[in-house]
């Protein structure tokens, strides 16, 4: 097996070193009746490289890549163009096989590039402060929530109808056992968002209210009256952000007041893997960096009197406050942060906004076109890559023929929001710097053919 | 004859006491070089993309156009290849040398892995898109899953935590809706001394009171203690096996008895399943829940920190209350249960736990990584990691202290204390001269049940010859920390950094780059 | 005035019904640079016993607990900027909180001076 460097020599002479006369001596405390006397059956066994790796591609041929076909899908995941010199970097041997930088005279790289990280996010989201990464946007929102439980000592929080439908249900489920309450409904076909019933649901148990800027149907929507409604009830605003390029055009939610931002960082550098790894991204006001959960990289001095980093305010996380921590997260998404700080770094914010209003005018065309298409209304005012169509059909069959025709047609409502026949006609279409006005005309057509 | 001249010297001088070496003007060192933050380096200006002009069309942004200066720089593709190139020279790495940090299994990450992630029907598949489309990718998740349940013996296999953490949150989540769901919610969940830090702090997040169980002398949980303490308000146990502090737990199958007997549930933490893959199966010592971290026993890399993946293996008893989503065969294909499907298949799901499925790109690494070995393959790594340790452990038990070393063979990691140093002299000097060695140094201070732990996994892909170094060097700060050497307290000498000020940075935390000009108004 | 101890390594001056509470000086070295404290708010109330504040260094977060009953009357907010004074001058400067007495009774199990140097010279 080519992972296995020992040699049969290597194995006698190093059984000779420890007076054993054979490994499975070394096995000896494990009871009888739980040793296996040989290999477990029914598995195969090792295969070569060239084997394995005419497997993998066997299996990876049976699936329509989001580069073999017109793509519009976005729902919290974004396909866009990552510069090749990003994935050639993260595959540095001392990136890839390093580890969390607790030893930090000889992680100085991994060091910086989380400072640089936290605050390209922090920059990007408005925020003072943010942390090395958490999991993914699903996560660190369910996290932010608790932080607010902690900070407010209250119990109710209020989830936007605009917040992701795979977001609230991870609320939902950690809620069962933080018993926290939250409020949240399916989203209404409106052009404006909720803010105004989020405003009025406000009271003095709300914790936090959760919105996400742009919303599941792509609704743009100034986030200040939120802010100001939840603060003067001593609520926090937590803003969750699943598009990040979307924040090279829009107004940062953090500039907007909220306390906690929130976002999926996958949009850069990371790619859509088909759901993972992803990149939490966390951020939030100086007066509550104690509480926030994750990692944070510090700037520090070395005894020569060099500027350093070294990860600091451990006290909070796990490994050393263990029940009373403010997270139980150990690893972060290292290599995905690196991955989106070469990105950002390649993109400086002049390549971020031009990455932007390129996303935003590629997206206006095609809903300008899309909506001349017989049967389909486009439900937004306000956008900026991702906006909602109402057909004249249930969308989720029609995303399904679409797909058997080759056409990679959008998110439908439907499988988004099971639960809510009503809105079961809708669907969200994402536009990013990949699509071509060749892609554009390909959906038009095939959407008119089945919508006739 | 042609007298062609060399015209240099060839040979050097040897290097005497006075040719101390001088300062440099950039305080770079030849290869050694120093790296400013991107910040001091780069411009709002500068930018290493370049894309089509962006469609000329009326904004629909709604009035929220953002028109700050951001404070993103910028670089130019070349200085963005050496400014991350440079960095990545500062760090230590598993392709650089041997990684002995005990719990982490720090072993090779194969390239293969790499490839086949970035498969394009792989890496650009979007998470949401028809199930029609992924059937390859869902085939990959399942064969996975197969693996993993024949491998450790159990029922069933939750795939979408992210994380070890994150796993046994979702094995606690579990165990606690199968107890609501029998009427008989309890509040309290055992964990070992000397468990990892992650094991209380997901109990207490779910809302658990935690209570330690004492270790014995011999560095296994106390059964006696454990059996006292059992009773209708104690939910679960947590039990590392092998454990933290690199022994085998042989108590195990009378533990999970005893517990399923007073109608609670068995968590195992698999971060150490490296020792027993293919030699154990934890179905047969009870277990109920148990997550597997793909980034150590699986080979997916570290990435300085992450991402992980912890795939949960649960026994019968807590299948039925699984997250979402999951795949399952249907037919001919796969299917992914996701929340409208559940009802059907799965009404008693504790929940989703996170957006999307899971790790996908660390399920095809894995993967990768399983099929390579086959079967035959992971029972030699469980062989050679063992193998491996006590080679180690029996090589260094004569000069540092093991103090378990007389009780018997350790798994697939050795445990020294700090007894028997000089005066003055600690766990955190040997570990800084590892550095100066050209080692990461090994876990430090961790398991808390040994005073100043060292704990030391070598892996299984560790070749004897770089055992011996290891040995060579480990021996060598041992001795002198015995010997009170005090050139050992400014270690690490050779580093990028010499030893950095820790308490500083918690004292004033900067977690974040201020232009000078700023922080100088800020004051 | 008087100074009590605990073998908790607290130290208690009282001065009529209000107790002024801090760490010991062989507490701060044991605990070594201290970076952040948590210190209680004006108007909470303790049982003797209950968690009063938390002493953190880089790598360990240490429960200080109430000596004594009482209620907090006034926190040190001179440690918010300046950690380091529990290093420094555990006992005076860098006190922690004081207390108005609920139970002048729970005075009597404390330890002095004398007692307290004996304690730690045993451990």
């Amino acid at each position: 097996m080519r992972y296995l460097p020992l040699t049969d020599t290597d194995r006698q002479e190093m059984l000779s070193v420890i007076g054993a006369a054979s490994v499975d001596d070394l096995f000896v405390d494990v009871p009888a009746q739980a040793r296996l006397s040989g290999q477990i059956a029914g598995l195969p066994d090792h295969a070569s490289e060239l084997a394995v790796e005419r497997h993998m591609a066997a299996l990876a041929r049976k699936n329509l890549s989001a580069g073999e076909a017109p793509f519009f899908l976005g729902a919290g995941a974004y396909r866009h163009h990552v510069p090749a010199s990003v994935d050639h970097l993260i595959q540095r041997g001392e990136f890839l096989t390093a580890y969390t930088p607790y030893q930090p005279e000889i992680a100085q790289g991994t060091l910086q590039v989380l400072f640089e990280f936290q605050t390209q996010v922090a920059r990007l989201l408005g925020c003072d402060v943010a942390n090395a990464s958490m999991y993914d946007g699903s996560t660190a929102c369910w996290e932010a929530i608790g932080m607010a439980r902690r900070i407010t000592k209250r119990g109710k929080a209020i989830l936007s109808s605009g917040l992701h439908p795979h977001y609230v249900s991870v609320a939902n489920t950690m809620a069962k056992f933080t018993g926290d309450a939250l409020v949240h409904e399916a989203p209404k076909l409106d052009a404006a968002t909720d803010i105004e019933a989020l405003i009025a649901g406000i009271d003095k148990d709300t914790s936090c209210v959760v919105v996400q800027y742009p919303d599941i149907l792509g609704r743009i929507a100034d986030l200040t009256p939120l802010a100001e409604a939840a603060h003067a009830a001593g609520a926090l605003l937590i803003a969750v952000v699943t598009e990040p390029v979307a924040l090279g055009a829009c107004r940062a939610p953090g500039h907007m007041g909220a306390d906690i931002v929130v976002g999926e960082g996958q949009s850069i550098g990371v790619g859509l893997q088909f759901g993972g790894p992803y990149l939490g991204l966390f951020a939030c006001k100086q007066k509550y960096v104690r509480q926030m959960p994750g990692r944070l990289c510090g700037e520090t001095v070395d005894a020569a009197g060099k500027r350093g980093f070294v990860l600091t305010l451990s006290t909070r996380e796990q490994h050393i406050r263990r029940e009373k921590a403010t997270s139980n997260i150990c690893t972060n998404s290292g290599l995905c942060a690196l991955a989106f700080s070469i990105h950002m770094t390649l993109l400086g914010e002049k390549g971020l906004r031009e990455l932007a209003m390129l996303n935003h005018g590629l997206a206006v065309q095609a809903a300008d076109r899309l909506r001349q298409v017989p049967g389909v209304t486009l439900l937004n005012d306000s956008f900026f890559n991702e906006f909602t169509l109402l057909l004249s059909k249930d969308a989720r069959e029609i995303v399904r023929t679409l797909a058997d025709k080759g056409v990679l047609g959008g998110v439908s409502l439907g499988r988004l929001f099971p639960d809510a026949p009503e809105i079961g006609h809708g669907l969200v279409v994402a536009v990013t710097e990949t699509v071509t006005p060749e892609d554009i005309e390909t959906f038009a057509k095939a959407l008119e053919e089945e919508l006739a | 004859m042609t007298m062609l001249k060399e015209g240099r010297p060839t040979a050097p001088q040897a290097v005497t006491e006075a040719d101390a070496a001088p300062a440099t003007a950039t305080g770079n060192r030849a290869l050694m070089l120093e790296e400013a933050l991107i910040f001091e380096i780069g411009s709002t200006d500068t930018t290493g993309v370049d894309f089509a002009e962006a469609p000329k069309v009326a904004s629909r942004l709604g009035n929220l156009a953002r028109t700050d200066g951001i404070g993103l720089p910028g670089l130019s593709e070349q200085e963005t290849v050496r400014h991350y190139t440079r960095l990545s020279r500062q760090n230590y790495a598993i392709d650089l040398g041997l990684f002995p940090l005990g719990s982490c299994t720090m072993k090779h990450n194969p390239r293969l892995n790499e490839k086949v992630a970035r498969m394009p029907g792989f890496a650009d598949l979007h998470p949401l898109a028809p199930q029609s489309t992924v059937q390859g990718a869902l085939a990959v998740i399942h064969e996975l899953a197969e693996w993993l349940i024949k491998l450790t013996g159990m029922h069933s296999v939750a795939m979408s935590p992210k994380a070890g953490a994150h796993g046994e949150l979702c094995g606690l989540l579990a165990i606690r809706a199968a107890l609501e769901a029998r009427g008989d919610a309890r509040s309290v969940i055992l964990v070992p001394e000397s468990a990892h830090g992650t094991n209380p702090a997901t109990a207490a997040f779910c809302g658990y009171k935690v209570e330690d169980i004492p270790a014995t002398p011999d560095g296994r949980v106390d059964l006696e203690a454990l059996k006292a303490r059992l009773g209708p308000d104690v939910a679960a146990v947590m039990i590392t096996n092998p454990n933290t502090c690199g022994l085998f737990e042989r108590d195990m199958k009378t533990i999970s008895d005893a517990v399923h007997a007073a109608g609670a549930f068995v968590y195992c933490d698999g971060a150490n399943f490296n020792a027993i893959v293919g030699r154990v199966r934890p179905g047969d010592l009870g277990v109920d829940a148990m997550h597997i971290n793909l980034h150590k026993t699986f080979s997916t890399p570290h990435g300085g920190g992450g991402p992980g993946s912890g795939p949960v293996v649960l026994s019968e008893a807590l299948a039925p209350f699984a997250p979402l989503p999951f795949v399952e065969k249907q037919g001919d294909g796969f299917a992914l249960v996701e929340e409208e499907t559940a009802g059907e298949h799965h009404g008693r799901s504790f929940g989703r736990m996170v957006a999307f499925h899971g790790q996908m790109g660390m399920f095809t690494r894995a993967l990768t990584y399983i099929l390579s070995h086959g079967a035959d393959g992971l029972r030699q790594v469980a062989n050679d990691a063992v193998l491996n340790a006590n080679y180690i452990l029996r090589s260094l038990d004569d000069v540092l202290d093991a103090p378990f070393g007389a009780s018997g063979p350790c798994m697939h990691e050795a445990l020294f204390s700090d007894k028997g140093l000089a005066e003055g002299f600690t766990t955190l000097d040997i570990a800084k001269g590892l550095i100066d060695e050209g080692f990461h140094p090994m876990t430090m201070y961790f398991p808390l049940v040994v005073h100043g732990a060292m704990l030391v996994e070598p892996t299984e892909t560790e070749s004897k010859t770089a055992l011996d170094q290891f040995i060579l060097a480990l021996r060598s700060l041992a001795e002198r920390a015995k010997a009170g050497d005090e050139a050992l307290k400014g270690a690490p000498y050779f580093a990028p950094r010499r030893r950095l000020d820790e308490t500083l940075a918690a004292r004033k935390p900067v977690l974040t780059w201020t232009e000078p000009a700023l922080a100088e108004a800020a004051e | 005035m008087s100074r009590y101890f605990t073998d908790e390594h607290e130290w208690i001056d009282v001065e009529g019904e209000i107790a002024t509470v801090g760490i010991t000086d062989y507490a701060q070295e044991q605990l070594g640079d201290i970076v952040f404290v948590e210190l209680p708010a004006e108007g909470t109330t303790f049982e003797k016993g209950d968690d009063a504040a938390v002493v953190e260094s880089v790598k360990a977060a240490s429960d200080v607990y109430a000596p004594i009953s009482g209620e907090v009357v006034e926190a040190n907010s001179a440690l918010e900027d300046e950690p380091a004074l529990v290093n420094s001058d555990a006992e005076e400067d860098g006190w922690f909180f004081k207390l108005r007495i609920a139970d002048a009774s729970e005075l009597e199990g404390l330890m002095n001076e004398a007692a307290y140097k004996k304690f730690v010279a045993s451990l």
